[in-house]
């Protein structure tokens, strides 16, 4: 499928089930705010190796806030719940804990629930102060030696959070393909409810599951590598130079579908002479993963 | 649906135990035997059509019309619906509450809202003593829910509370939030002495300045997060709480008599 000179291959991503958990993490300006967010999501780009996968989702005014002070909206995701919450717990004790006025909600109301302020409560060493508001709403006062850590109780567990969608994108040169990546991600980045959690939302280094030595989970996507052409069973003809990849994790099927479809769309914008002349997708041939997103739906 | 309404006659010659005026003892009963049900305290034995004129409506939601201090217990075990009340009202008003909303137009006697556990008792005049707290021989006071007093309160209030919120906007009596637990306490306008008296935990807001026991040690002004958190929850309920909770605060902690875990906030700027 050509669209505007820009070739859409019949195929499509393949995504899997995650637990997924979204926070808000304020502080007393944007600056905070972002230092707090961007630490907590550090080292998250990959479940294989990191335990989770993590990324800013958007910023918040001071007036989408609970507390009326600039804020953050993270997502987190992690392989099962019990994983999730254990990143959760030492991610928020060790970033935003430690980050100078910051303070941690809930970014998903309802549901199961995973413990934030609960599960680092007793860093107050007996000080920690609860507040239960009539609405439900639990939070804890955490002293610590700027004033004090508010961070509420517990936030939802989302379960069919999905993981694992993805769009490859060929260029002929190295310049116009990183173009057409920084072009897609500042489209995607404007889409709620998901993330791209690699570094500035874009891989370079994609993967096919095993290797030839021994206890390699994952090795180089010979397939799509310029240099292997010939010498594998490679995928992109003489004109692709270069390869790079978007990975998009949401909270739910439709996030991650609405990141893509956007990401495409600016993909098809920028057109085949600055940007992709072609973008395809990764999947193990549909048999692993309950959801699949058809780059051909997207785009039509 | 219009309420269920009880149309006081005259004044009670002796003190009414209005317990049983409450939807989940009404649900189910005819207007008849609505009128047969006992409210005396002495043996002389007074009914309800007796004291009130009846009304038939809605059983979930009830009103008074026609006040006296003679009424004690209004709302007692209160879980679900609400009872409007159009005038004063005696003793131990919400009495046990664990839901609904009971509102009282005029001026409760003491002990209102004691033993709550959850629901929304407003007063809009003033509360008599021991607003929220246990009766003798109790361990705790308010349990949770939402007490918002238009006037003034009397001595002690919000005594041993435990949980919730009790907002007192004209101001209080002697050691407010004495003995407190836990839960939130704020108060507009003056308060007598010592407030916060033997508190254990436990948050108290003054927005005028006060004379604190010297058992309660000053930690200085910070920008509290939670403040403007209970200044949003409260905005609906009480626009002059809400106010205040925007502000900045002192804090002061206590009473390192006892355990010393509460903090008496007191407005810096009001």
């Amino acid at each position: 499928m050509n669209v505007r000179g820009v070739e859409i291959d019949d195929t499509f991503a393949e995504a899997f089930a995650m637990s997924g958990a979204a926070i808000i993490i304020t502080g007393p300006t944007r600056r905070w705010a972002l230092n707090a967010a961007t630490s907590i999501t550090g080292f998250a780009t990959s479940i294989i190796g990191c335990g989770c996968e993590a990324g800013i989702d958007r910023e918040l005014g001071m007036r989408e806030t609970p507390d009326h002070r600039p804020g953050v909206r993270v997502l987190i995701l992690s392989m099962s719940p019990d994983e999730l919450q254990k990143q959760l717990a030492n991610r928020l004790g060790q970033c935003v804990l430690t980050a100078p006025g910051s303070a941690c909600f809930s970014g998903v109301q309802g549901g199961p629930r995973l413990r934030l302020g609960d599960a680092i409560r007793y860093f107050g060493d007996g000080w920690q102060i609860s507040k239960r508001l009539d609405d439900g709403r639990h939070f804890w006062r955490v002293p610590v030696m700027d004033g004090e850590f508010l961070c509420e109780a517990t936030t939802g567990l989302v379960t069919q959070a999905v993981g694992g969608g993805n769009l490859l994108l060929m260029g002929r040169s190295y310049e116009t393909t990183l173009r057409a990546a920084e072009a897609a991600i500042d489209a995607m980045r404007a889409m709620p409810d998901a993330i791209m959690p690699f570094p500035g939302g874009i891989v370079r280094s994609g993967t096919k599951i095993g290797g030839k030595y021994k206890g390699m989970l994952a090795s180089t996507n010979d397939a799509y590598c310029p240099t292997l052409r010939g010498a594998v069973d490679s995928v992109i003809d003489a004109s692709i130079g270069c390869v790079l990849e978007i990975v998009i994790d949401g909270l739910s099927e439709a996030a991650v579908a609405g990141a893509m479809r956007a990401g495409l769309r600016a993909l098809v914008r920028l057109g085949p002479k600055r940007g992709a002349v072609r973008v395809g997708a990764g999947n193990y041939g549909g048999g692993l993963g309950p959801f699949k997103f058809h780059l051909k739906e997207l785009v039509a | 649906m219009k309420p269920f309404t009880f149309i006081l006659r005259g004044e009670p010659d002796q003190r009414l135990d209005c317990a049983p005026l409450v939807p989940e003892r009404l649900a189910g009963l005819s207007t008849a035997e609505i009128a047969r049900l006992p409210l005396n305290t002495t043996r002389k034995k007074i009914t309800t059509g007796e004291m009130f004129r009846i009304r038939a409506g809605d059983l979930t939601s009830l009103r008074l019309e026609g006040g006296s201090e003679r009424l004690d217990n209004i709302g007692e075990g209160l879980a679900a619906g609400s009872i409007e009340v159009e005038g004063h009202v005696g003793k131990a008003a919400g009495r046990n509450m664990s839901g609904g909303r009971l509102t009282i137009a005029g001026d409760a006697g003491p002990f209102a809202g004691s033993g709550m556990s959850g629901g929304r008792l407003e007063i809009s005049g003033n509360a008599g003593d021991f607003l929220a707290a246990p009766f003798p021989g109790e361990i705790q006071g308010l349990r949770g829910g939402l007490v918002v007093v238009r006037g003034q309160a009397g001595e002690r209030a919000g005594d041993r509370m435990r949980r919730g919120i009790i907002v007192i906007e004209k101001g209080t009596g002697d050691y407010a939030g004495s003995r407190m637990i836990a839960g939130t306490l704020i108060v507009m306008g003056s308060t007598g002495r010592l407030p916060g008296y033997l508190m254990r935990r436990g948050s108290l807001f003054l927005a005028e300045q006060v004379s604190l026991s010297p058992t309660f040690l000053p930690c200085g002004a910070f920008p509290f997060a939670f403040t403007r958190l209970f200044a949003d929850h409260l905005k609906a309920e009480s626009r002059a709480a809400a106010r205040l909770l925007r502000g900045s605060f002192e804090r002061y902690a206590g009473d390192m008599a006892v355990l010393g875990k509460g903090e008496v906030f007191v407005a810096a700027r009001w």
